[in-house]
């Protein structure tokens, strides 16, 4: 079993090397699939990452009765933070909630007369989920001291919307670029085994299973997926510090997710891209030489 | 060994190629299926190692029904054959000594059996010395010697030669041709399908002449029979 398996890696090395045009031209091919598929799922995240950002903004803003005291408003904090999706709270005194009021306007002479005391005291209230809006207002207005809930939920609902589509047509191009490199892939795979029908035609008249000549095939297109993996990460990690470089120069305003926060994911992501096409191209370009 | 009873084989394309073979070969013997080009040869050859089915009728080669064989399962057969091509179907980026072990290698011969089966069967063959030479660097003759090591490798029971002779020339041909006969001597059957009347000739053995799709003599005495 041991030797067995050894003298199907080295047949597949030799192979990778003996067919080495072709080799090229294949890992080539993964190398371009998979950047391509790279800078479309990492322009998503980013994306997502903005939207993320903007969703934050979108807090709301719980009233506290009048009735009660500034202490007994500050003493709200714990139980608004122990309801569930809420991710942090602000408490904002009558006073502060004036000065943000005057603030609006640029002539506030209209209020010069107005009493900090007609302003209630209030908590901003930020959100682990906007999705769930609808349902966190409902559980903070149950608490005692709660006088109201102000909460964008047309606008939450426009963000949840949004992510939702991009998810959808981030995944959909995504399926789309995977099935399009996979048929490249195998064209690629059909053109470098054309080549050696000859090869497996004879492994067959000598009576090689087909498994037995499937397995170099499988680790051949394993090892080309993998080093074409690991070319691909390096050229995106290289191409997307660059595009982040000039795009936070020019674009101050936008974050670009660091590439290192992703290393292992894409890594990874890459790696069993890498993988899957090398072995299923080097598979369903065999398969066919293998009726004989 | 070989057993064929009213075998037939009609193409696509309407061409019957063979129109009711019968053949029986005993184990041990050495015979020529001979006949001018177009007369079904190939597609005999092509039926025999399971590369085609037939229409109609049996073929049972080495214990195995064809009829009934799948083709994953072909592989079988194959084992317990070796098979020898006019274009002798080396793997040009394989060394002598690795077509060879590539060979058994598909049996599951243990490494250590490998390398001194090798070297007998290229001494067999009387080509110990070319054992690290790559394909493109024999002559055609010597390529055929390394296909019939190749099929003697595994030691089979019975070795179908297609056409050995046909990229090498009329020396080399008898040389080779006597080869085969030795390798008979050791006990393996041999089939040999060859057009070449001359070189048949210079042998006693039985002769199975195809025309037509059909046999039309089956004995000794060269391609005509002792006429």
């Amino acid at each position: 079993m041991f030797s067995r398996t050894c003298y199907f890696i080295k047949e597949a090395i030799a192979n990778i090397f003996n067919h080495g045009i072709m080799s090229f031209v294949t890992t080539f091919t993964i190398i371009c699939c998979l950047i391509i598929m790279g800078s479309c799922c990492l322009l998503a995240l980013n994306v997502q990452q903005i939207i993320t950002e903007l969703e934050a903004e979108n807090q709301m803003v719980a009233f506290i009765d009048e009735a009660m005291s500034d202490e007994e408003a500050r003493g709200l904090e714990q139980q608004l933070l122990a309801v569930e999706n809420v991710a942090q709270v602000r408490f904002v005194t009558r006073e502060e909630a004036m000065v943000n009021f005057l603030d609006r306007y640029e002539d506030n002479s209209l209020f010069e007369d107005v009493d900090s005391s007609v302003f209630r005291n209030r908590y901003l209230i930020y959100l682990d989920d906007i999705a769930l809006m609808e349902q966190t207002q409902n559980d903070l207005a149950g608490i005692y001291g709660v006088a109201k809930i102000n909460a964008l939920l047309k606008v939450a609902n426009g963000f949840v919307t949004l992510r939702n589509i991009l998810g959808i047509v981030a995944l959909a191009i995504f399926v789309v670029l995977f099935l399009i490199s996979i048929i490249l892939m195998n064209s690629t795979m059909k053109a470098a085994t054309f080549n050696r029908r000859t090869e497996i035609s004879i492994m067959r008249m000598v009576g090689a299973r087909n498994s037995f000549i499937r397995w170099p095939f499988v680790l051949e297109g394993m090892l080309i997926g993998l080093f074409a993996a690991l070319c691909a990460f390096l050229l995106q990690w290289g191409g997307y510090n660059l595009l982040a470089e000039n795009i936070s120069g020019a674009l101050s305003f936008i974050t670009v997710i660091p590439f290192e926060n992703m290393l292992i994911p894409v890594l990874i992501a890459f790696g069993v891209i890498g993988i899957i096409e090398g072995v299923f191209g080097s598979l369903g370009a065999v398969k066919r030489y293998l009726r004989v | 060994m070989i057993t064929m009873k009213n075998v037939r084989k009609s193409y696509d394309n309407g061409a019957d190629a063979l129109r009711g073979i019968n053949l029986e070969v005993e184990d041990g013997e050495f015979v020529f299926i001979v006949g001018p080009s177009g007369s079904g040869k190939s597609t005999l050859t092509k039926i025999l190692t399971g590369e085609i089915g037939c229409t109609d009728g049996e073929v049972m080669v080495n214990g195995f029904d064809l009829d009934r064989m799948r083709p994953s399962k072909l592989y079988k057969l194959r084992r317990t054959l070796g098979i020898i091509f006019q274009d002798f179907r080396l793997i040009e980026n394989k060394t002598v000594y690795q077509n060879i072990e590539f060979a058994m290698r598909v049996l599951g011969v243990k490494p250590k059996k490998i390398k001194p089966r090798i070297k007998y069967v290229l001494e067999l063959v009387g080509l110990q010395d070319k054992i690290n030479c790559m394909p493109n660097e024999l002559s055609g003759g010597e390529q055929q010697r390394v296909a019939i090591a190749r099929a003697l490798a595994n030691n089979p029971r019975l070795i179908i030669a297609d056409e050995p002779t046909g990229n090498i020339d009329p020396e080399l041909s008898r040389e080779l041709m006597a080869l085969l006969v030795e390798i008979n001597k050791k006990g393996t059957t041999i089939l040999v399908v060859t057009h070449e009347e001359e070189l048949v000739n210079e042998f006693t053995n039985r002769v199975v002449v195809i025309n037509h799709g059909e046999v039309v003599r089956d004995g000794t005495g060269g391609y005509y029979g002792n006429v």
